[in-house]
């Protein structure tokens, strides 16, 4: 059953995630990503994170995905221009070559990765049921990992007063 | 029973979502009926009064009518995203009310070996599952304001969507205060912790801990669900109908549909928080559902009686209010809950 499931959503997450790429309108990419963002959701009520799951929907599918849209209909962009048919995709322009080198690099660092760690089953850890609990993740934040909650902060207030400074330069 | 039955105990579930989905159907018509009658008392008419006793089933006969209306479309419209649209709307107002206890536990009089507890489902960390699909249905209207390639519907859309942004955070705070009280992120769970009294006749329910919470959680409700006097996504004056003005037919009434279960789903949350769920006196425990229902009604009289009493607010007015004021009261509530509680430990 757990099977079946990790499957269809694995399945809905990646497509979703290609089609992403591929669409001409923004507006069904930011549809899709929602779509990807709710698939991974459902892996992780999986792995017994339902608070990771919730928190999953509530931050990315629901607060940024909301502004990612709000963007997309304010600029109203109504369509991408095709690309203009490129002789190879490794003499095109800049940025795209840019583009190429990029992903030769990620998936040169994933079958690096899997070499490292192996394609079987990962080891049943009992501990990692205690995992979904709601006190002990915050436990955890503020003590192990306080520095890191601490920094993430201050990065977003500097994101904060970004926008804020550059809301104001029209005035 | 025959053996290709499932065990009892999955049909009494499946029997439980059926009966909880067609209660909120049931209670969106009288909600229908409800805000048609009394904006009639209030402003001195009389209202339906010729489907059945008293108009009780105009609602029916409404969506009768609508399931006859063409279907239309812009020609320019997002034919897709137009039609899930709808669908989206309804189904993050139906979802919310999974994870909300209505009651204890029943047999079914002795029916089924396990009890099983009156909730769809009991999730853990229900009330983050709550706000995380509230948060779901501004999709519904966003995308009707966009894909029906009409400025009435993307400006409806995008007054929609900001507000519901703005008012999200203060509702979150006010969740936030009432679970570190509680302790506890499941429903059930923070509706038990209300059991008992002080002084044996005030009831120990966290309204009476949490008054600034209660009135800033019931403000950003009535702006969640859209409804006056927040309604500007569909100020009829400037904006047609907001963001369904392009809808007609079924797909409209799911809009339709979808305000008041969301209205619905609010209030349930907020009785479930602050006025104790299900607990009450009087009632034995297998009727204890009936407390559930009067207050949760009592709390939509309300919604319909503030919507025929105060008129709408000016879209800056509210958002002003909104990050302005009510977000941080809503902080300083929370900073302040959470002082006594280490306080008072």
């Amino acid at each position: 059953m757990d099977v079946i499931a990790f499957y269809i959503f694995a399945a809905i997450a990646v497509v979703a995630s290609v089609l992403v790429v591929g669409q001409k309108n923004p507006m069904h990419s930011v549809m899709l990503l929602i779509t990807s963002f709710g698939a991974l959701a459902g892996l992780y009520v999986l792995l017994d994170a339902p608070f990771t799951a919730v928190t999953q929907i509530i931050i990315y599918a629901g607060a940024i995905m909301v502004l990612f849209l709000f963007v997309v209909m304010l600029l109203n962009v109504p369509r991408e221009e095709p690309a203009p048919p490129a002789v190879s995709a490794l003499l095109g322009p800049t940025g795209i070559r840019i583009g190429v080198i990029l992903s030769l690099l990620l998936g040169a660092e994933i079958v690096w990765a899997l070499s490292r760690i192996g394609l079987g089953w990962f080891p049943q850890d009992p501990a990692a049921a205690s995992v979904s609990s709601v006190a002990l993740i915050g436990a955890s934040l503020f003590t192990r990992h306080a520095f890191a909650f601490e920094a993430t902060s201050v990065l977003i207030l500097v994101a904060m007063i970004g926008a804020v400074v550059l809301a104001r330069r029209e005035h | 029973m025959p053996a290709w039955l499932p065990p009892p105990a999955v049909l009494a579930h499946l029997g439980l979502i059926l009966v909880v989905f067609n209660m909120l159907v049931l209670s969106a018509a009288f909600m229908v009926w409800m805000e048609r009658k009394v904006c009639a008392y209030i402003q001195d008419r009389n209202g339906p009064n010729r489907v059945g006793f008293e108009g009780v089933l105009q609602p029916f006969a409404d969506v009768i009518k609508l399931l006859f209306k063409e279907e239309l479309r812009p020609k320019a419209a997002d034919a897709l995203l137009f039609a899930i649209a709808p669908v989206i709307s309804a189904a993050a107002a139906f979802a919310a009310f999974a994870v909300i206890p209505f009651g204890t536990s029943t047999t079914l009089w002795g029916l089924l070996d396990q009890p099983i507890p009156l909730q769809v489902t009991d999730v853990n960390v229900a009330v983050l599952v709550i706000f995380a699909i509230t948060s779901m249905g501004i999709y519904g209207i966003v995308l009707a304001g966009w894909s029906s390639n009409s400025k009435y519907s993307l400006l409806g859309g995008l007054r929609s969507s900001a507000q519901m942004i703005s008012y999200e955070l203060s509702y979150g705070l006010a969740l936030a205060a009432v679970i570190m009280l509680a302790g506890s992120l499941s429903l059930r769970e923070i509706v038990l912790n209300q059991a008992g009294t002080w002084w044996g006749f005030i009831p120990r329910w966290y309204v009476f801990l949490q008054p600034i919470g209660f009135l800033i959680f019931m403000t950003a409700g009535v702006a969640e669900t859209n409804r006056a006097p927040f309604d500007f996504p569909e100020a009829e004056q400037e904006l047609v109908a907001g963001y369904h003005t392009e809808y007609s037919s079924m797909s409209f009434a799911m809009f339709f549909l979808a305000e008041y279960v969301n209205m619905v789903t609010v209030s349930a949350v907020a009785t479930s928080l602050f006025l104790g769920g299900w607990l009450g006196p009087f009632l034995p425990d297998w009727l204890a559902w009936v407390w559930f229902l009067v207050k949760v009604f009592l709390i939509l009289f309300f919604y319909v009686w503030m919507r025929w009493t105060l008129p709408r607010y000016r879209y800056d007015q509210l958002m002003e209010f909104g990050w302005k004021y009510l977000l941080p009261v809503a902080v300083l509530n929370l900073l302040a809950t959470a002082a006594l509680i280490l306080w008072i430990g």
